[in-house]
């Protein structure tokens, strides 16, 4: 339980540590999807749970952000988010310009903040 | 082949190919400042193909933490693959296939191969979806991992608010190509209430709480759904 990187070896750290506990989901993924058809109503239900959980782990990586964009201040990223949705909403539902405008709204934002 | 290579040409026409450019010249440069080899790199981006389970296994292996506390995290990030996988594979099978031809297909499911697929397998015919999904997950990956050499190489010259804006992508594009796909109310309710549930889930400091927030927002939205059309 206390053993760090350095006792396994870095390759067999990424099986152990990276890809089984990742993998692990699709493949109970596999074994769940078996029986279930394209318009049965546990289908719809599945894809309400995915998009929530989904949701969860966007406000995560907002509120709770990893690495280099912890140093960007939390109203940046949250109005950064606001800008690049209502990009999105102005160029009707386009992903590119949703994303390039939450960009420059972040980059912008902290520049300002600093400044 | 012919919906392989489909496959492969609707992931260079999509907007993701620039996100993970720009997602994995960030995971590149990371896993270079950590002391992890370029392989090493290379390697994970292949076997795990999930964006914020790679940054937290680099951060948290790099930082010294225990492998344990390492696949708790890792694990509890990469629980969205499993409603994903069961959403998508009902859509691209037929009754004749088998466990090994959805290993590939579940292997590439990932937030942009997932939104791509739900989006366009369905105007394809049923017997040519794992196919075209294959394609889909290579055309995918391979940007990635040219981009993961990209990152590598530069990362001594980036600042860090280029990094800073590298992991922004992650979020961003995940939030508005879910709102694109969602043309029902319930996939726009699931999302609305995830995006407010998990956070006061989080603060309540409850077990498992991005599961038991996705569960419970993803269920009231189905509710909701499943009211409003017996009303109908």
């Amino acid at each position: 339980m206390t053993m760090t990187v350095h006792d396994l070896g870095p390759y067999l750290a990424l099986v152990l540590v990276g890809f089984l506990p990742n993998e692990i989901w699709r493949w109970l993924g596999i074994a769940l999807a078996r029986g279930i058809d394209e318009g049965s109503e546990v289908l719809v239900w599945v894809r309400a749970v995915a998009t929530a959980i989904l949701a969860g782990v966007i406000a995560q990586l907002i509120l709770n952000p990893p690495g280099a964009l912890a140093t960007i201040p939390l109203i940046v990223r949250v109005a950064a988010v606001a800008v690049g949705f209502s990009a999105f909403l102005i160029a009707r539902r386009s992903v590119f310009i949703g994303v390039l405008g939450g960009e420059i709204a972040l980059v912008l934002g902290d520049l300002a903040w600093r400044w | 082949m012919e919906a392989f290579l489909r496959g492969i040409r609707a992931a260079l026409n999509s907007v993701f190919v620039y996100v993970l450019a720009g997602t994995y010249i960030g995971y590149g440069a990371l896993s270079h400042d950590l002391g992890f080899s370029l392989l090493w790199a290379e390697v994970s981006t292949a076997i795990m193909w999930a964006g914020p389970a790679q940054v937290i296994i680099v951060s948290t292996l790099g930082s010294g933490s225990t492998l344990f506390q390492a696949a708790i995290a890792v694990a509890l990030s990469s629980m969205r693959l499993l409603p994903m996988v069961v959403a998508l594979l009902p859509l691209i099978k037929t009754p004749r296939t088998g466990y090994r031809h959805l290993l590939l297909p579940a292997h590439f499911t990932a937030v942009s191969m997932w939104v791509e697929a739900l989006r366009l397998v369905p105007s394809l015919p049923r017997e040519r979806r794992i196919a075209f999904c294959n394609g889909l997950g290579i055309g995918l990956m391979t940007p990635a991992l040219l981009a993961t050499i990209v990152g590598y190489v530069l990362a001594a010259k980036l600042p860090t608010l280029f990094a800073a804006a590298v992991l922004f992508l992650t979020p961003m594009s995940f939030f508005v190509s879910t709102i694109r796909n969602s043309r029902e109310l319930l996939d726009r309710l699931a999302f609305v209430l995830g995006i407010v549930l998990a956070p006061l889930f989080a603060l309540a400091k409850f077990e498992l709480d991005l599961l038991l927030a996705g569960l419970v927002a993803g269920t009231l939205a189905y509710g909701v759904h499943r009211v409003r059309g017996a009303r109908r």
